[in-house]
């Protein structure tokens, strides 16, 4: 029997790939979002900044600064649901994504609820994919602020799926 | 709305530093009307292959316009919340381009400020998404 693969290079392997999806859209790091990885479940953080402010006199997060971050969260979270599989069997051609081969998901319609104001600080949020099928696919995010128990945004939206040749 | 209301009404819109960073210009303010365009700029990339703009700069922009038409409507005050907002993309919009949103707030109660809205690129004939969405009313002073 062979042994399980050591610690040290799964992590790398995921982190890598994780780090090489998001690296391609510029738009993450223009809003300063960054993903944590524990086994397969990604949390982004949108740390915060007083370019993210909407209404200066409150002062709090701008709605459109919340639904990108949402749309974001959404989309790598599909991505990267969707390639799981490929990276644990080291099939993620991680020099082919560099050099932009990667197809990302895209946004079919997008609805955002807001449901506290954003405080200016970090904002959290994690995604779920309800269903994945193979045109298209629905999927649910939760934003919170300092306590995951109460969300200040969440939002729901249908993406079409990159169609895989061969 | 008086001519001093939109005067408060542009500067208010002006002054928002998010829509500010993503080089937002308010082009028009009218009764309940706002458009605003929002130039092209490679930092705001979402899909590395085709250099399309990410669907939530497209959202921060529809919220926006959104936020100033219910700011320029008669009946609502200064400031205003988004309750809900609802985008659909209807096509990619073109690399390069500048993308421009009018946003419409076509009912308003004492609480709550309906909003629909349309952004196009260049080729104004095709809209890229519209929007649809409910905003917070500003309580009148006492």
């Amino acid at each position: 029997m062979s042994r399980p693969e050591p610690v040290t290079q799964v992590k790398r392997r995921r982190d890598l790939a994780l780090s090489v999806i998001v690296n391609q859209v510029p738009y993450i790091e223009f809003l300063g979002v960054r993903f944590d990885r524990h086994g397969d479940e990604l949390t982004a953080t949108m740390g915060f900044h007083e370019d993210l402010i909407g209404n200066p006199i409150l002062p709090a997060l701008h709605g459109g600064a919340t639904a990108a971050f949402l749309e974001i969260t959404a989309i790598i979270g599909l991505s990267w649901s969707t390639l799981w599989d490929d990276i644990e069997a080291e099939r993620l051609d991680v020099e082919a994504v560099q050099n932009g081969a990667l197809v990302l998901p895209k946004t079919i319609d997008f609805t955002v609820d807001y449901l506290r104001t954003g405080l200016p600080r970090d904002a959290y949020a994690r995604a779920r994919v309800n269903r994945s099928g193979r045109r298209y696919a629905s999927v649910h995010v939760e934003a919170w602020q300092d306590n995951r128990d109460r969300l200040f945004a969440q939002a729901s939206g249908h993406f079409l799926m990159p169609q895989r040749h061969g | 709305m008086t001519q001093d209301q939109m005067t408060a009404a542009r500067q208010f819109i002006d002054a928002i530093p998010h829509s500010r960073r993503l080089g937002m210009q308010l082009e028009e303010l009218g009764d309940g009307r706002a458009i605003i365009s929002m130039p092209y700029d490679s930092a705001l990339i979402g899909d590395p292959v085709t250099k399309v703009i990410h669907g939530g700069a497209v959202s921060a922009l529809m919220d926006t316009a959104g936020g100033a038409a219910v700011v320029a409507h008669p009946l609502a005050g200064l400031g205003t919340a988004t309750l809900d907002l609802r985008i659909d993309y209807m096509r990619p919009a073109t690399p390069g381009q500048t993308i421009t949103a009018t946003a419409e707030c076509y009912h308003v109660t004492r609480t709550v400020a309906f909003v629909r809205a349309t952004a196009c690129d260049e080729d104004t004939g095709r809209p890229v998404a519209t929007a649809t969405g409910a905003f917070t009313v500003a309580k009148a002073s006492p």
